[in-house]
């Protein structure tokens, strides 16, 4: 009898539902965007984040884990820009949630509702893995995350129309805080202007374009292909030519390929925190820029 | 000064996309043209062994072979799929073959799906690669290996593809657990003769899974098929030029299966690192009547089938692009019948050889699209050991993949 009663406790732990307290869940493809959710929505939401700083955002399977969360989620909200496109649809088809299908209120795609760059001319695999509708690592320029607020601000208070005040007041001081930080960054980073980094991936284009950095090459020779010898020689006499201040790269991106060309070129190597949870005192998103700006000065 | 102007373009900042519930929708998709699907697969083989191939204790049908020598096309693949409406997902793959000297189409998957019931329900209809097992619902082109699991060639031809009915309930728990029910034709191998008017053959299955921790993931599924049978062919083979004997079955047919993935990668970052390790258990009861179309006279046996079978391999991404795997493979069979000599025409007789094979393949991902493996199997089918040895190619050409679990 005590046996069933510790089966039957054991299985209602595996599959009951635990009740929320929050009123809307929220599954964050990655961890920039649930701390913006978090930021918006404080205690009213309950956010699940897909990945972690960890973990190549292209480069996810459609787990059974995933699958669970988004099928109870009433808002998803991932960068777009078919970053997710090798398991995001595989996601949203397996879970039979209608509320957050493409064109639905709880759709979000960040890179739509901001001007993307790097839109490829021609759309051909010979250039390696690009992005029809651009580069999608828009969370790197905090002009664009205001920009990008706004509207989910505003889709935050559709879905859950009785939190709307309470939204509005986080928005408004949210975005006094941040208006406040990027002149705070911008100035912090004047020197950052012109200078030439060696980026691994493409990511860093948005970060560099609100900066003024310049990039000095890329580790991929095309974006999703690993380093090659040739490659690395060809980026060294580029170098040579005229050198880079460092090597930048995310943390779920191997340093091989870095460390290779630093010891050939003599450049310092970064390890940036890419988004939030990228180093351990990254815990927000003013944390991100704040570290991204001093490590990018060398002061860290 | 200085600070008005950044402030001024803090505030200006970007173009802002007003248009609320726009999504960035590739070029490519905005036109209402299907994404289409491309896999080419060719490949070269190499046998030591020349016996036409059999499984004793498994009357074969389907695409059950080893294949041909030489330099060959393998699974040449098209798959048109869209959304139709905001109700409906539509999808259709043809399989573009040669057989012996003329080129064939054949019709794998041909079916509509729904987007918006709701609740974690799903409805598919149409043809479709059937949910049980975990590498049945796989296109050839995802397999880890050149061929499929012995398990899957003697007991399904290959793959369980039918044409009918699914319904598929994502229930609500903590815990992914998937329940789905599939009411088909039954015309197809393992099948046939589309018994009860049409509606022959049914599938049970459940899948659970999840994660532990942030580096491990897991899935385990059981599933149930059974159909009634008519006629169902296997190979045929003649005694001289006259007679070409084709053994059919007539009965129950009644599977019972267990499957079990395990994934790891190193802080759940795949790309670099991971490991995958898979099982499957299929076991499979028969009782009917065998015959041998084609005998004078007519000759047929009772037949109870008892037959089981499993595999466990795994694959190894030890870094970006290159996978080393293996895969071991067993099959057993205890057949009983009225007429032992039927029996074993009909290939059902194991001769008191157990199948075994062991296969280590590995594989080049030059990139997400294409991949180039060497395969090399020690196959005891049946009694001749077999030495296979495979390089394939498989490449995909347009609408981007998915990344399954």
């Amino acid at each position: 009898m005590k046996n069933w009663i510790q089966v039957f406790t054991f299985l209602s732990a595996l599959f009951i539902t635990s009740p929320l307290m929050a009123s809307i869940n929220v599954f964050a493809c990655e961890p920039e965007w649930s701390s913006l959710v978090d930021e918006l929505g404080g205690e009213r939401v309950s956010t699940y984040t897909a990945t972690t700083a960890y973990q190549d955002p292209h480069h996810i399977e459609a787990r059974p884990s995933l699958i669970v969360k988004i099928r109870r989620a009433n808002l998803v909200v991932c960068s777009g820009a078919e970053l997710e496109s090798g398991w995001l649809p595989l996601l949203l088809k397996q879970a039979g949630n209608i509320n957050i299908l493409p064109g639905k209120k709880g759709y979000f795609e960040a890179a739509s509702m901001v001007e993307r760059l790097d839109i490829p001319v021609n759309l051909d695999r010979s250039s390696g893995d690009v992005h029809a509708s651009g580069n999608p690592h828009v969370h790197l320029d905090p002009r664009r995350i205001q920009i990008i607020s706004k509207v989910l601000f505003n889709r935050l208070a559709e879905i859950d129309p009785q939190g709307k005040s309470y939204y509005q007041q986080r928005f408004d001081d949210f975005k006094q805080r941040w208006q406040q930080a990027i002149l705070q960054w911008q100035l912090q980073a004047r020197e950052l202007k012109g200078q030439r980094v060696v980026v691994h991936h493409r990511d860093w284009v948005y970060l560099f374009d609100w900066l003024g950095i310049e990039i000095a090459g890329a580790l991929e020779p095309k974006p999703g292909l690993p380093t090659s010898v040739g490659h690395l020689a060809s980026l060294k006499k580029i170098l040579v030519a005229q050198p880079a201040k460092m090597i930048v790269h995310t943390p779920y991106q191997n340093p091989r390929a870095a460390q290779r060309l630093a010891k050939m070129t003599n450049t310092p190597i970064v390890e940036l925190p890419y988004t939030v949870g990228g180093s351990e005192q990254v815990k927000n998103l003013f944390d991100l820029f704040t570290q991204t700006i001093a490590k990018l000065k060398g002061e860290l | 000064m200085k600070k008005n102007t950044i402030a001024l373009s803090v505030s200006s900042g970007v173009l802002t996309c007003a248009c609320i519930y726009t999504t960035a929708i590739a070029a490519s998709q905005l036109s209402f043209n299907p994404q289409i699907s491309l896999t080419l697969d060719g490949r070269y083989a190499s046998y030591s062994n020349d016996s036409d191939y059999e499984l004793p204790g498994f009357m074969l049908g389907g695409e059950a072979s080893r294949g041909e020598q030489g330099f060959n096309l393998g699974h040449n693949e098209l798959s048109f799929s869209s959304n139709i409406d905001d109700m409906f997902f539509g999808k259709l793959t043809t399989v573009i073959a040669d057989h012996e000297g003329e080129t064939e189409v054949e019709l794998e998957e041909a079916f509509i799906e729904t987007l918006a019931l709701g609740n974690g329900i799903t409805v598919k209809a149409g043809r479709f690669y059937s949910d049980i097992g975990y590498m049945n619902n796989q296109h050839p082109h995802a397999w880890d290996f050149t061929d499929t699991s012995l398990v899957y060639r003697g007991m399904f031809g290959n793959q369980l593809i039918d044409d009918g009915l699914q319904v598929s309930w994502l229930v609500p728990t903590d815990t992914y657990f998937k329940v789905g029910v599939e009411a088909t034709r039954g015309a197809r191998f393992p099948a046939g003769g589309a018994a009860n008017d049409g509606n022959g053959a049914f599938a049970v299955f459940a899948k659970f899974g999840g994660d532990v921790g942030v580096s491990h993931a897991w899935q385990l599924g059981f599933s149930h098929w059974k159909a009634d049978i008519e006629d169902r062919a296997s190979g045929s083979h003649e005694h001289d030029a006259s007679t070409i004997e084709v053994p059919t079955y007539t009965g129950e047919s009644s599977l019972n299966g267990i499957d079990f993935v395990w994934k790891w990668s190193p802080n759940g970052n795949s790309r670099e690192q991971n490991l995958k390790i898979q099982a499957e258990y299929f076991e499979r009861s028969e009782d009917g009547l065998v015959v041998l179309e084609g005998s004078n006279p007519i000759e047929e046996t009772t037949y109870q089938g008892e037959q089981t079978g499993w595999y466990l391999q795994s694959v190894y991404q030890f870094m970006p692009r290159w996978r080393l795997g293996y895969r071991y493979d067993r099959l057993n069979s205890d057949n009983q019948g009225s007429d032992s000599d039927v029996l074993m025409e009909a290939g059902l007789d194991n001769e008191g050889h157990t199948p075994e094979r062991s296969s280590i393949m590995l594989d080049y991902s030059h990139s997400e699209y294409s991949r180039i493996r060497l395969q090399v199997s020690k196959d005891d089918s049946y009694e001749d050991s077999d030495t296979l040895v495979f390089m394939q190619y498989i490449v995909t050409l347009g609408a981007h993949g998915a990344h399954r679990f």
